[in-house]
């Protein structure tokens, strides 16, 4: 199997779980993708690194993208995105879906449900996207 | 560059994401026995792609930028570091996210 076959096997097997196994519906969830949105930036970053610097690298047979095993990726273009293989994000996101449901999942089911997130310190911005609610 | 180049990284990820804790009180970190519960079966399940994948040569590591300690036969020790950071990066963020939106998951009660 290619990485992308496997990244979308992963991502529907995260979404059968959090949708009809676990039924956390996560994915549903506007805080999730807000959450999601900012995981994903510090993922470009990171994974960025990771790759760019040939830290980790990847045999081009398995990739949508080119032969980047020994010299260093294009950040936008032949299959890569920020210097990562666009399959990445599937990695990242099946990753990301499988905890925060089955972390839910397990709060519902009284494991430490509590003590619940607290709230932000006063200094903290309100309203926009990254605020508290006016 | 050097050995502990994916180390760094890693340890960025964690240093960039524990402040939530702490800060926004996302209250992961401190919810130990769920913490661990939630992680295992994600660490086996992403352990076995990685088992794949390094085995068929999808990827593969820089030996001049990993510490070159491997698990289990195959699983740099990076490798498994990043699936145990990288949720609880994903958790610190999402609840930290929720404490600031104060929104329902559906574990409230």
């Amino acid at each position: 199997m290619t990485y992308i076959q496997i990244g979308i096997i992963y991502c529907l097997l995260a979404f059968v779980l959090d949708f009809y196994i676990l039924k956390t519906k996560v994915l549903k969830l506007r805080m999730f993708w807000l959450s999601y949105v900012i995981v994903l930036f510090f993922q470009f970053v990171t994974n960025g690194i990771l790759t760019k610097n040939l830290i980790v690298r990847y045999n081009d047979f398995a990739l949508i993208g080119g032969d980047y095993s020994d010299k260093t990726p294009p950040m936008i273009g032949d299959g890569r995105l920020f210097y990562a293989p666009v399959e990445d994000v599937f990695f990242g996101f099946s990753m990301i879906v499988m905890t925060i449901s089955i972390w839910i999942w397990l709060g519902r089911k009284n494991i430490q449900r509590q003590p619940f997130s607290g709230s932000p310190p006063k200094w903290w911005p309100k309203g926009h996207w990254y605020g508290t609610k006016k | 560059m050097s050995k502990f180049s994916y180390l760094g990284v890693l340890a960025f990820i964690l240093f960039g994401t524990v402040w939530l804790e702490i800060i926004l009180q996302a209250r992961v970190l401190r919810k130990l026995k769920r913490l661990v519960l939630t992680i295992t079966p994600v660490v086996v399940l992403f352990v076995i792609w990685d088992y794949y994948a390094i085995t068929n040569n999808h990827w593969f590591f820089d030996e001049t930028k990993v510490t070159g300690i491997t698990l289990i036969g195959f699983l740099p020790l990076e490798e498994l570091l990043f699936f145990i950071i990288v949720p609880i990066a994903a958790l610190l963020s999402f609840e930290a996210v929720r404490s600031i939106k104060q929104e329902k998951a559906g574990d409230e009660k």
